[in-house]
């Protein structure tokens, strides 16, 4: 078990140490420098502070044998079969961790009447899909898709799995966490492989003002979700590659306590989460009729209209179109932003957007610090013309 | 009807950000708040025990108890149902409500939007699966986790207050676990570790372009032609 020792007389100045903890986890009691429970091990106190003051004592644990846990597997998230998007970009992760340390891509897929999706997913690159086809895997339950997952883990022992960060897999994969005692960090950002096998998961924390590495160095599988949209999917390939592994478990182990009685399908609605091109407006949208002409530009470009907070407490568009840490968080390819002043808790809900375009009278709004490209003028001469031009374009 | 409420306090803003050149937090005194979303689940309690009669348990870990609770919910005593918020707002991370149902070997139920009836031995929920509703009917003892919204949170009361004054308050340590291996909790336990922390990366390349309004839309539009989306 490692632990951190504080060994006063070399602290020195006690309020420099507690300064250097990002977490808060050092205190003053009866004038020594203790560490309480919010210390995360993150050993800055170790490095920074003054040579020997904080030392890192680690005790032998037992380590297992990383060597029996091989390949990377993605855990194929559908729904009625319908496979959603996040998982042909986890495979394209898994085989870029993969080809690292020379492991081979498995996807899991439990369901029913399932073949046709599983040959689809051998156009993607994947060497071996799993699948467990049951009438009683129709529908995803906790209980039973548990259990199907703890058998793939338990024959086939892959060193990491990934999940996508959907109300499916932020279900299950914290349920097999904790079934098979592994780690789980959810909602990474970026990933990467290192040498022994071990998975670098990195996530953002405290609102994404900070990123934190972590590793799971003692335990397997390792497992992390990546929410939709941030890796990238492969192209597919014309030809399948790979092949399926046809899985069964014994049907009493799929029992579940929980009754499906009914699914209401809700009015298929556009988000704003999942347009590829937004055009947002802010208060420099002097009228609710002027949203027309930021519609119009919307729909040339094949894209949708959002908001920012004032807008939609306005009433003149839907909390649900409204950007921000208030509202949704978005990362289309290309996002337009039109009259926008671009405070912290609007951007922090677009910033990681591919292509951000900022419009504003304004040359010293916070938005060009975000935008890659700043327009400094006025949007009621700008986009009449762009519009326009575009309608000429499609014309042509 | 035995009710469990797992809370958790939370710093109280996220607005902390990292010196990009000694990697040291910038802190301007952090409090605590009780997670915004465990409102939601309390009042789910109090809305089940106003229909059922019944009793309501909150639970919380924190400094000194660290994460021993979460497997020794046992300890408490039985429950019928345990309730969770969807998430914290420090963590985000959406996974202790699923964990625990997984130590306690019980049905577990996420994204929970609306309690439609409560009968003998089960209660009947809809789950928020995105594009559908999933009506299910879950037996007791069970966990759910709600949503956001699922309804209005009361405001906290004076009278209240003093009348539950004296109610007790059960602190549960180490000594009191079955397991007292300390290896086996808290970030000892935890099979992730944190290595390091860092600032974001900021898209570098960005340009301002100034000009007349003719001049303007048609840089822009060059650059959507450029970009594909035009």
């Amino acid at each position: 078990m490692a632990k951190l020792v504080v060994n006063q007389e070399k602290v020195g100045n006690i309020q420099d140490m507690i300064n250097i903890c990002p977490f808060g986890a050092m205190e003053e009691k009866n004038g020594e420098l203790q560490i309480n429970s919010a210390c995360k091990m993150c050993k800055i106190c170790v490095k920074k502070g003054p040579k020997g003051a904080v030392e890192y004592l680690e005790e032998e644990k037992e380590s297992i044998d990383k060597s029996l846990w091989n390949g990377i597997a993605v855990y194929v998230d559908h729904i009625d079969g319908v496979i959603h998007p996040v998982t042909y970009e986890l495979i394209g992760k898994a085989i870029e961790l993969a080809a690292k340390i020379n492991h081979p891509v498995y996807a899991i897929m439990m369901g029913s009447k399932i073949a046709d999706q599983c040959h689809e997913l051998l156009h993607y690159g994947v060497d071996r899909v799993y699948v467990y086809d049951d009438e009683k895997l129709d529908r995803f339950k906790m209980e039973p898709y548990t259990a199907v997952f703890e058998d793939f883990v338990i024959n086939v022992k892959p060193t990491a799995i990934l999940v996508g960060a959907t109300p499916v897999g932020r279900q299950l994969a914290p349920r097999l966490a904790a079934r098979v005692r592994t780690g789980l960090t959810a909602d990474c950002t970026i990933l990467d492989m290192n040498e022994n096998t071990d998975l670098v998961q990195i996530r953002p924390a405290f609102g994404g003002n900070i990123m934190a590495q972590i590793l799971t160095p003692n335990n397997r599988p390792q497992m992390a979700t990546v929410r939709y949209k941030v890796m990238d999917a492969p192209k597919r390939s014309s030809i399948e590659t790979g092949e399926i592994i046809n899985c069964y478990i014994q049907t009493e182990k799929l029992n579940s306590k929980v009754d499906v009685l009914d699914i209401i399908a809700k009015e298929k609605e556009q988000f704003i989460e999942s347009a590829e091109v937004l055009v947002v407006v802010g208060r420099g949208i002097k009228m609710q009729e002027d949203l027309q002409m930021i519609q119009e530009l919307a729909d040339l470009l094949g894209g949708q209209l959002a908001c920012t907070r004032p807008v939609s407490e306005a009433g003149w568009l839907e909390a649900k179109c409204q950007v921000g840490l208030s509202g949704r968080t978005v990362r289309p390819k290309l996002i337009i932003t039109c009259g926008v002043s671009g405070s912290v808790q609007f951007t922090a809900g677009m910033n990681n957007s591919d292509q951000i375009i900022a419009i504003n009278k304004d040359e010293n709004a916070p938005i060009f610090k975000t935008a890659h490209y700043g327009l400094v003028g006025d949007l009621y001469e700008i986009i009449p013309n762009l519009i326009n031009q575009l309608k000429v374009g499609k014309g042509a | 009807m035995n009710i469990l409420v797992c809370i958790k306090q939370v710093p109280d803003t996220n607005k902390v950000e990292v010196d990009p050149i000694t990697g040291v937090l910038k802190r301007n005194g952090v409090e605590s708040k009780m997670n915004p979303y465990d409102l939601y689940a309390i009042e789910t309690a109090l809305r089940i025990r106003e229909e059922t009669g019944g009793t309501i348990c909150a639970v919380t870990m924190g400094p000194g108890q660290a994460a021993a609770v979460i497997r020794e919910i046992k300890k408490l005593g039985d429950f019928d149902l345990i309730l969770c918020g969807k998430q914290t707002t420090d963590g985000d991370t959406a996974q202790v409500g699923p964990e625990v149902s997984e130590w306690l070997n019980i049905p577990c139920v996420s994204n929970v939007s609306k309690i439609v009836e409560i009968q003998d031995g089960a209660i009947i929920i809809e789950m928020d699966m995105t594009n559908d509703i999933e009506i299910s009917k879950v037996q007791f003892p069970c966990l759910l986790t709600v949503d956001k919204d699922i309804f209005m949170p009361r405001l906290p009361s004076y009278v209240k207050k003093q009348e539950t004054k004296d109610r007790e308050i059960t602190i549960i340590t180490l000594n009191d676990l079955d397991d007292k291996d300390e290896k086996n909790y808290g970030l000892n336990g935890s099979p992730t570790q944190v290595q390091r922390i860092f600032p974001p990366e900021v898209n570098a390349h960005q340009e301002i372009w100034n000009g007349t309004a003719v001049e303007l839309s048609n840089q822009l539009l060059n650059k959507l032609q450029e970009l594909k989306f035009a």
